[in-house]
């Protein structure tokens, strides 16, 4: 009777799960497991219980509650619960790096033969504007980027290693004398490790980035893959961030999950609520702190430039560097001119130009704490 | 320790008989931490009252609290244990005096237990019971979370000299954390989440009458009321309670019992005390009157 009962719970909370899993949540077997010894603790015919029993045991994080909370309603309520949107890979077919206007230049070597570019051809490819490559060319252009390895400058970590010089070390020395049968034979040494700071990049995806997008992603594709706690996040009309999605190792399939993670690709630009939102959120909590912080934006502000300045100086009070990067920098007569460029220029410590292959290399460099060339 | 402690809503008494005034949320989350024995991973914005709750819950079960606290570097001698390096030359010294001749007993007794110092996580092992506060979890790197992770799915703590050491009855556990970073899954999984509210408003004038018995009601209630509004202003750094409790005790050091419009200039001067940023002191300063008469 009691085993015939206790079946029927665990047959509900199993379900539950499974409305959980279709909502988004993390509902996995040893989640489910704790869940359904929790309410075994508690009382299972009261409503409130099972709902702090689930909650405790299934959420992960504040972006879980709200799923959670939905999916509780929907399925004890009797109603199934409406799954939440789950755009599948396959239909994502955004154009994230296909400019509106293919302004194909005029070339002597037609596209045939380009995968098998030669050295002087990369060279050349290399130095390209990023928004005027032939779909050929962007395959080399795209290997190319994956090949940067962005690493942040070096600061000194709060861990120890070995070493011949430097500071004393007493736990090891007294370590030795020891084996040693007490005999102060030899002192040892300890440095500072070095460990590299964070990055975080902040991509911007608006409407006039649209080119340039696609390129920047993968260059943030290539940091995130190789230092785990790279942050990244895309800014258009919200903010998202997609450090998740863009840990995938393949770069197309990190940047479709990514595809699908934004929900604003091309629209209009508010950058000055924009990085408030990503400074109050996650900037000022620690993510900023200490790190090497670069915004791919061209600056064009559709708000008020007046609070991009002062997010500017914001995020430069946290942040170690600030680097912003700007695709047009590296046309011939730029001068920054758009009223969001003019606010953020004063809190930014490096303004580089990102429009090919090389100005990346270049900004690869210069995150490094390499000579700015 | 069998405790008395039957139900979420039992435990809400006993906390509360603390000076700790728990909702619903929290006592059901305390609860099961203690009797399903999983560690409690507690998150929400600084000054919501996450390392309190580890206080209370020590005081309700009559243990000590053993309390770590994370940063970066944070390695096994200072989280776990560490040899007594001087002591055991010492004795090494002293038994070459004595002339000691049987090498292997002096080894053992070289790595003897009481030449080990216990750090805060074999402290909670080894102490029945006990309260184990891992406290802002995400400041400390991968390395510390990975053995960390070792110690809370099995409850042990292997030392090579010595062995496996065991704790008889795990330790009530509570890791805390302020969202600077993503703390990894694996540890969130052995745990029980929860995500700390602000509390709402009559939980907040409790809580500060509580604390402050002092306190008129007028006072705690315009304080609160003022923190209430600011949380939803989108300040730099949104007061928690542990600020509201501030500023209502250096209202009262100032002599102000509540806030009209006699104790402006008082509770201008003690804002420092609730906001900690230019800017956002200059929002509210003007306004507080305004929402400390609200409602």
């Amino acid at each position: 009777m009691r085993a015939a009962e206790d079946s029927d719970v665990t047959a509900t909370l199993v379900g539950f799960a499974r409305t959980l899993r279709a909502a988004g949540v993390d509902a996995s077997p040893e989640r489910v497991q704790a869940m359904v010894s929790a309410t075994s603790v508690l009382e299972v015919c009261v409503r409130n219980d099972v709902y702090w029993a689930g909650r405790l045991t299934m959420c992960a994080g504040p972006d879980d509650l709200e799923r959670y909370d939905r999916a509780f309603r929907a399925y004890f309520s009797g109603e199934i619960a409406p799954p939440l949107r789950r755009v599948p890979p396959v239909e994502v077919v955004r154009p994230v790096a296909v400019p509106g206007t293919e302004r194909s230049r005029p070339r002597e070597v037609d596209d045939e033969s380009s995968p098998a570019s030669t050295v002087s051809e990369t060279e050349i490819l290399r130095h390209r504007d990023l928004a005027a490559l032939s779909p050929s060319e962007r395959d080399v252009v795209r290997r190319l980027i994956a090949a940067i390895d962005p690493v942040g400058e070096p600061r000194l970590s709060r861990r120890h290693r070995p070493s011949h010089r430097g500071p004393l070390d007493p736990r090891r020395t007294v370590r030795t004398m020891l084996r040693r049968g007490g005999e102060p034979v030899r002192l040892e040494h300890r440095r500072r490790r070095i460990r590299p700071r964070r990055l975080v990049l902040v991509v911007d995806v608006s409407g006039s980035m649209q080119p340039y997008a696609d390129p920047f992603l993968r260059f943030a594709h290539a940091a995130a893959r190789r230092r785990p706690g790279t942050e990244v996040f895309t800014i258009g009309t919200r903010l998202t961030r997609v450090t998740r999605e863009i840990r995938d190792r393949d770069p197309s399939a990190a940047l479709m999950a990514v595809a699908g993670a934004v929900p604003d690709w091309s629209g209009g630009t508010r950058l000055g609520e924009l990085m408030q939102a990503f400074l109050d959120r996650w900037g000022q909590r620690g993510v900023a702190r200490g790190a090497v912080v670069i915004v791919a934006s061209d600056g064009w502000e559709r708000g008020d430039a007046a609070l991009l300045g002062d997010q500017m100086a914001r995020l430069h009070r946290l942040a170690h560097r600030v680097v912003w990067v700007n695709p047009h920098r590296g046309q011939p007569g730029y001068a920054p001119m758009t009223a969001g460029m003019v606010a953020a220029l004063p809190h930014i410590d490096d303004f580089v130009d990102g429009h090919s292959v090389a100005a990346l290399e270049r900004l690869a460099k210069v995150i490094s704490g390499g000579p700015d060339a | 320790m069998t405790l008395q402690v039957t139900s979420p809503g039992r435990l809400a008494e006993l906390l509360e008989h603390q000076g700790y005034l728990p909702d619903e949320g929290i006592a059901t989350a305390a609860y099961l931490a203690m009797t399903m024995r999983r560690p409690l991973f507690l998150e929400g914005d600084a000054g919501v009252g996450k390392t309190a709750l580890a206080h209370a819950l020590a005081q309700v079960v009559g243990a000590p609290l053993i309390r770590l606290q994370c940063y970066e570097g944070l390695d096994a001698a200072q989280a776990l244990y560490d040899w007594d390096f001087p002591r055991q030359l010492l004795h090494l010294r002293a038994a070459e005096a004595a002339g000691v001749q049987d090498a292997d007993r002096l080894e053992a007794e070289l790595y003897d237990r009481r030449f080990l110092v216990a750090r805060p996580l074999l402290q909670a092992l080894e102490t029945t019971p006990s309260v184990l506060l891992v406290d802002e979890v995400d400041r400390a790197d991968d390395e510390f979370e990975a053995f960390l992770l070792e110690v809370l799915s099995d409850w042990t703590i292997s030392v090579p000299e010595l062995g496996t050491i065991r704790a008889e009855t795990p330790p009530i556990v509570v890791v805390t954390s302020n969202r600077t970073r993503e703390v990894h899954d694996a540890l969130k999984r052995r745990c029980l989440y929860h995500w700390l509210e602000h509390p709402d408003l009559a939980r907040e004038v409790a809580i500060i009458r509580r604390r402050l018995p002092q306190a008129t009601a007028a006072l705690a209630e315009g304080v609160a009321r003022v923190a209430q509004i600011a949380r939803g202003q989108d300040l730099l750094k949104p007061p928690g309670v542990a600020e509201s409790l501030d500023w209502t005790e250096a209202l009262l050091a100032l002599g102000a019992h509540d806030l009209g419009a006699d104790n402006l200039d008082r509770a201008a001067a003690s804002l420092g005390a609730f906001l900690k940023y230019r800017e956002d002191q200059e929002r509210v300063a003007s306004r507080i009157a305004e929402w400390a008469a609200a409602g």
